[in-house]
């Protein structure tokens, strides 16, 4: 076990190449899954293998970078031991923890590999120190991930009601849905985040060019129509326009991406622990560039937190890569809700 | 099977819900779940009066059954829950791990919500040691996850299905009623209000989507597993949930009923509800496919 920082930045590696670019950049942690539906990034193409885990967890800790692996789907009965051998493989392969969502899952963990620590996935929808407590009673959890609901006070107040080390969210695609309690997807499309680990899955888009338009379809409903040069965005099915009462809008959400680097100093003051980098789906320029901007961006905050301002070159590197090229600092801004 | 009206989801005036469970008490119904489990800023009734309604509904031989508020964000949202389960001495519909914890601690029986994502047998059973006497099936699972369940189901643990209603769907720190009228959530003016079976979303193409509901956001299809009581039955669950709309409840659960007794078969039934539901039905979840398909049993 690796020794922990006073602060975490926790990145996203889809696969190898990107958690190279994470610990190359300056990542503390990466975080990772398998090749199939154990966890909330189940994307053709992306995910390791056992050969490609192994060789990135010898990569990540010859650098002294710590691995985590996402467990964080909810297992069905019939397919159960497909989760617990995964459990299995990662105290087997040595990863650091592993992000867990269903309590059932965590209780064979606990009493299976008790050494293993366990980090409650941000899909467990535990949003008060009640329910993280619960996580902690049961089954040790030593970090919860927040989903991202909570104002900045309501964050502080959770942290100084738990032992648990607490993880938010500080940069990436934007859930407006509490994660763990949304079944859009899956009532759509048929695939759900919670048991299948996708939203919005690529196999049922469709892109057409109509008269009206380039329109972007769900199985067979229309997310979204762009005017000729409007950017055609993915039809991620929150993030569409819709009509409510004759009026067309993103009654949901506008595509756009959570960035937060304006309040580290704010979370490390309130004693968060760690921030996490969405996007195990984007490209390993990505995760370097990301990583780069917030490895600088809390080292300057650690050395100085009183005097800490966000650079522009930070800021404009960011937004380059935000869904949208718009960003937001989502409910941590009250208003925002 | 046992029929249960779910928690009313939407915001109505304060003497609109007293008559609407004075209705209640008189319908074929055994479970009445009562309580605000969606949105704190809804105060229309408090804690007190869902046990004033739950003390009548009891008094007709019902069971009343009080939800907790599904997301909790602040002190007070667990305030209120500790009042819930503390304070008037009901039963509790746990809807968060949090109120999963108070209520174990002080070793009170309680129903696991829809909420909970229980999708395994490892998962249940943890609930049922911890006090579950009852769970209630996400809405997206299908008969085939529930079958395995039920196989391995806790002595004594009771399975109940959402099996009419528009479907809750997701839950939200935003407020998108609010939204829809450029209000921030912390003065929202309670537009709710106004929408007593919510604001209904359209795609550009005119087909209707979704539907908002405060944080909530619900199908707008009708979930309905009228034609499945046979499925349901040989299952072996327990009980079925029907959810409030603003009309025509009573009426949903007197062909609910007549339904399990055998008066009346699917097909009479189904026409029977078209006349009375808000939106055309879907039952996809139950068969395993996208939730807003309508698969023919």
């Amino acid at each position: 076990m690796l020794t922990g920082k006073p602060f975490e930045l926790v990145c996203p590696a889809g696969a190898l190449p990107a958690l190279k670019a994470a610990v190359d950049n300056g990542a503390d942690c990466v975080y990772t899954g398998l090749k199939d539906n154990t966890n909330a990034r189940n994307f053709t193409g992306l995910n390791f293998d056992d050969a490609q885990l192994r060789e990135g967890i010898r990569y990540a800790h010859d650098r002294r970078v710590k691995v985590l692996l996402a467990l964080n789907t909810y297992p069905q009965t019939a397919t159960w031991n497909r989760w617990t051998a995964a459990v299995d493989k990662a105290a087997d392969f040595g990863v650091d923890a592993i992000i867990l969502a269903d309590p059932g899952l965590m209780e064979y963990a606990k009493a299976k590999h008790p050494q293993l620590r366990l980090h409650l996935s941000v899909q467990g929808s535990a949003t008060s120190y009640e329910a993280i407590n619960f996580y902690y009673e049961q089954f040790g959890i030593q970090r919860a991930v927040l989903p991202r609901v909570l104002a900045m006070a309501q964050v502080e107040h959770v942290v100084k009601h738990t032992p648990v080390e607490i993880e938010v969210f500080g940069f990436g695609g934007l859930c407006v849905m509490v994660e763990g309690r949304c079944a859009l997807s899956a009532y759509v499309t048929g695939d759900s985040p919670n048991t299948v680990g996708v939203c919005s899955p690529g196999k049922a888009v469709r892109y057409e060019q109509t008269a009206a338009g380039m329109e972007t379809r769900l199985n067979g409903v229309l997310i979204d129509r762009f005017a000729e040069g409007e950017k055609t965005g993915y039809p991620t099915l929150c993030k569409g326009r819709f009509e409510v009462n004759d009026e067309t809008y993103y009654a949901i959400e506008e595509p756009t991406s959570l960035n937060t680097l304006e309040l580290l100093p704010k979370l490390m003051e309130i004693g968060v622990k760690a921030v996490k980098i969405e996007g195990r789906q984007r490209s390993p320029a990505y995760v370097a560039q990301v990583t780069k901007v917030w490895r600088e961006a809390i080292d300057a905050a650690l050395r100085n937190r009183q005097n800490f301002s966000v650079r522009e070159a930070w800021m404009a590197e960011l937004n380059k890569v935000s869904e949208g090229n718009m960003h937001t600092l989502g409910a941590y801004y009250r208003p925002w809700k | 099977m046992k029929l249960a009206l779910g928690p009313l989801l939407y915001y109505w005036p304060r003497q609109q819900v007293f008559d609407f469970y004075e209705a209640i008490a008189q319908a074929p119904v055994d479970i009445v779940y009562l309580g605000e489990t969606v949105c704190a800023r809804r105060h229309e009734l408090r804690v007190q009066d869902w046990a004033e309604i739950a003390h009548k509904l009891t008094a007709t031989g019902k069971q009343a059954v009080l939800g907790t508020q599904t997301l909790i964000e602040s002190e007070s949202d667990l305030k209120t829950l500790r009042r819930v389960i503390d304070e008037t001495g009901f039963l509790t519909e746990a809807n968060d791990m949090g109120a999963v914890r108070i209520l174990a601690a002080e070793k009170r029986p309680f129903v696991a919500g829809p909420f909970l994502n229980v999708f395994n047998s490892a998962t249940l059973a943890l609930l049922a040691r911890l006090g579950a006497t009852r769970w209630v099936m996400p809405v997206e699972m299908s008969r085939d996850v529930l079958r395995d369940l039920q196989a391995h189901r806790s002595a004594g643990l009771e399975t109940e299905v959402f099996a009419y209603g528009r479907l809750p769907l997701a839950f939200s720190a935003r407020c998108f009623t609010a939204r829809h009228f450029n209000l921030q959530k912390d003065d929202c003016q309670f537009k709710c209000l106004e929408f007593p079976d919510g604001l209904l979303i359209r795609t550009r193409e005119q087909q209707e989507f979704l539907t908002l509901n405060g944080i909530q956001t619900q199908s707008s299809k009708v979930y309905n597993l009228i034609g499945e009581v046979d499925d349901l039955r040989e299952l072996g669950v327990d009980i079925l949930r029907i959810s409030p709309q603003s009309r025509h409840t009573t009426e949903l659960l007197d062909i609910f009923r007549a339904r399990l007794e055998g008066s009346l078969d699917a097909a009479a039934a189904r026409t029977k509800m078209a006349a009375l539901a808000l939106a055309e039905p879907c039952n996809g979840f139950w068969y395993g496919k996208p939730g807003l398909d309508q698969i023919a049993a």
